[in-house]
């Protein structure tokens, strides 16, 4: 890994001082607002839509994301680009337009907590401790990401990186709450973007632009477009076919994440009101659809330019195509803003975890199981407890990956077991009153089952699949159709709710706002235009 | 919630964007020159805004 070593100049190291000084800076002067756990876990619900907008969107740009589909854009080329314009836009709209009028509207301050309103506490139990322990691990993971990374380029100790992240992160998050962490990812949103545009521009320049990337890889099969390799599993890199596409990534990882991760919805309840709440997921989906050729492209164009990965027990490491890419282009300052870009990533999907962690823990598991009377005073104290032990768990959980680096997979694998399922809860909860809490609890229980069973038969050589991507994508969708399936059946032989309870929390016993505002201000006819957007890029690269 | 988040970005990117140009001048190199300057345009725009957010409170 030594090919990946950078020496930084006094300006890089300025940079990222500089970086650092503001991050803190912002938390330290929020600090003064959190008087009540309503500031420090819910921003008081007072935010304009642009900044919750940028926040929903950089909240998911943890490491995984940036670093992992650069390396997918050098392994896939731009099928990567259907992580974003399949498996995001049209869950962003949904979600915007459909889902969250129910969310905001029926005052829950989490996401287990509108399950506790629409079904019952044992749902909520479920869904609340589930997310609680995979939001804390999946911290850690950003957090060992980085440390590795920093490791290899610029020869940091691994626990130095975990230790600096982790308290610049502990600073803001305890300081200034929810607020502080929204505040930070949108200044984090425009440094990646500031940060890792120039790489876009000049890889691609120095590939040919798109007419040179695309003869120098006319002989690969599906580098260079996204839709005509995929009638066939081996006719493209990823080995994934049309169903496993749009059904696995498309409907059910992708409405199972943005439409349900709390993490993201805690952006959008942050807003001050209803409609910034559903702007919110429209605005991030813009920058969101963009996003391809920020990341994905200069991936495409360093296998067009030829440029090496560093290999691993003889197999590249495709995590390191960004870090590669900024060691190759970046002179002395672009590589201090380039590095800055990386942590701010980083940091941003550390501390929107711990955010979401620190909210879920207080209200759906302190407040619903361990002190139901906690006066606000105690609500706030453990959020800020709650900010600092998450912190130190992510920690923890940096290390174990760091000894175990098969748990990373595992880690993933866990969350994809619950996310896959809690979609189909939701969608026959806001959408069929019907739907019971003994329902609900059941399906969510046998869809977690039925996707552990599929990848235990799956690595036993029972099942076969063209890839693991295409694995995951028919697991994720035998984990959404049982639980589909058992919520309907239990539901019909147990007793519903009645419905003057479902108002406010089901689609057709609640009465739709009137719409005062002009056709071409209404979140529809913005998530029209977004669609229309994506539907010619989807043309353009077809 | 007191403070508008375009002036931290504003101030941030206002002496971030300078230094890179800067650095890009001395050294001679373009592309730290252009995003230098494109870091100092929008810096001044987001303090600007930033600004007038603060004094009507409009800013978040």
């Amino acid at each position: 890994m030594e090919s990946l070593r950078v020496s930084l100049a006094a300006v890089d190291w300025a940079i990222v001082v500089i970086y650092f000084v503001f991050v803190i800076g912002i938390g330290f002067v929020l600090r003064k607002y959190m008087k009540s756990s309503e500031d420090f876990l819910e921003s008081g619900r007072s935010l304009p839509s642009w900044i919750t907008g940028l926040a929903f969107l950089s909240a998911n740009l943890g490491a995984l994301e940036v670093m992992g589909m650069a390396g997918n854009g050098y392994k896939y080329g731009m099928l990567t680009a259907h992580f974003y314009w399949v498996g995001a836009i049209p869950a962003m709209m949904f979600v915007a337009i459909f889902m969250m009028p129910f969310y905001y509207g029926s005052h829950a301050r989490s996401v287990p907590e509108y399950l506790k309103l629409r079904f019952d506490e044992k749902t909520r139990g479920l869904n609340a401790i589930s997310f609680a322990v995979l939001t804390v691990l999946m911290s850690g993971i950003n957090m060992y990401a980085m440390a590795l990374v920093f490791e290899v380029m610029l020869g940091w100790p691994f626990h130095v990186s975990v230790i600096a992240s982790a308290a610049v992160v502990l600073a803001y998050t305890y300081l200034g709450g929810l607020t502080s962490s929204i505040y930070n990812e949108v200044l984090q949103f425009f440094l990646i973007v500031f940060g890792f545009a120039p790489l876009a521009i000049v890889s691609v320049h120095k590939a040919g632009g798109w007419h040179g990337i695309q003869e120098r890889l006319a002989e690969v099969p599906g580098m260079t477009s996204i839709w005509s390799s995929v009638g066939s599993a081996s006719h493209n890199p990823m080995g994934i076919e049309i169903a496993g596409l749009v059904m696995g990534l498309g409907f059910v990882l992708s409405f199972g994440y943005w439409c349900t991760d709390f993490l993201v919805i805690q952006r959008a309840l942050a807003a001050k009101d209803l409609p910034a709440a559903q702007r919110t997921p429209l605005i991030a989906a813009v920058p969101k659809a963009l996003f391809p050729f920020l990341v994905i492209v200069p991936g495409l164009a360093a296998v067009a330019l030829g440029l090496a990965l560093p290999e691993k027990n003889g197999a590249p490491v495709y995590d390191y195509t960004l870090p590669l890419l900024l060691k190759q282009f970046y002179p002395a300052g672009m590589l201090g803003l380039g590095l800055a870009a990386l942590l701010a990533s980083f940091m941003s999907g550390m501390a929107g975890n711990v955010t979401a962690f620190n909210t879920v823990w207080t209200y759906d598991i302190y407040q619903a199981y361990l002190k139901k009377d906690a006066s606000d005073k105690a609500l706030l104290r453990m959020g800020k407890m709650a900010t600092f032990w998450g912190v130190l768990i992510s920690i923890a959980a940096a290390y174990l990956v760091k000894n175990f680096d098969s748990l990373m997979d595992y880690m993933q694998l866990l969350f994809g077991f619950f996310n896959a399922p809690i979609f189909a809860t939701f969608l026959l909860g806001m959408f069929w009153k019907r739907a019971t809490g003994h329902g609900a609890f059941i399906g969510l229980a046998s869809g977690i089952t039925a996707g552990v069973t599929h990848h235990v038969l799956k690595t036993q050589g029972v099942i076969h699949y063209s890839s693991d991507m295409a694995a995951a994508f028919y697991g994720a969708i035998v984990s959404w159709s049982t639980c589909f399936l058992v919520t309907i059946l239990v539901s019909l032989a147990t007793r519903p709710r009645p419905e003057k309870e479902l108002v406010g929390l089901v689609y057709s016993l609640t009465e739709r706002p009137k719409q005062t505002v002009a056709w071409y201000l209404r979140p529809t006819t913005a998530a029209a235009v977004v669609v229309v957007v994506v539907v010619g890029l989807n043309i353009y690269f077809f | 919630m007191g403070l508008d988040i375009r002036l931290p970005i504003g101030l941030m990117f206002c002496i971030l964007g300078p230094t890179i140009l800067i650095t890009g001048l001395i050294r001679g190199e373009p592309l730290s020159r252009n995003t230098g300057a494109a870091m100092t345009v929008f810096g001044a725009f987001m303090l600007t805004m930033g600004i007038r957010g603060q004094r009507r409170g409009t800013g978040g």
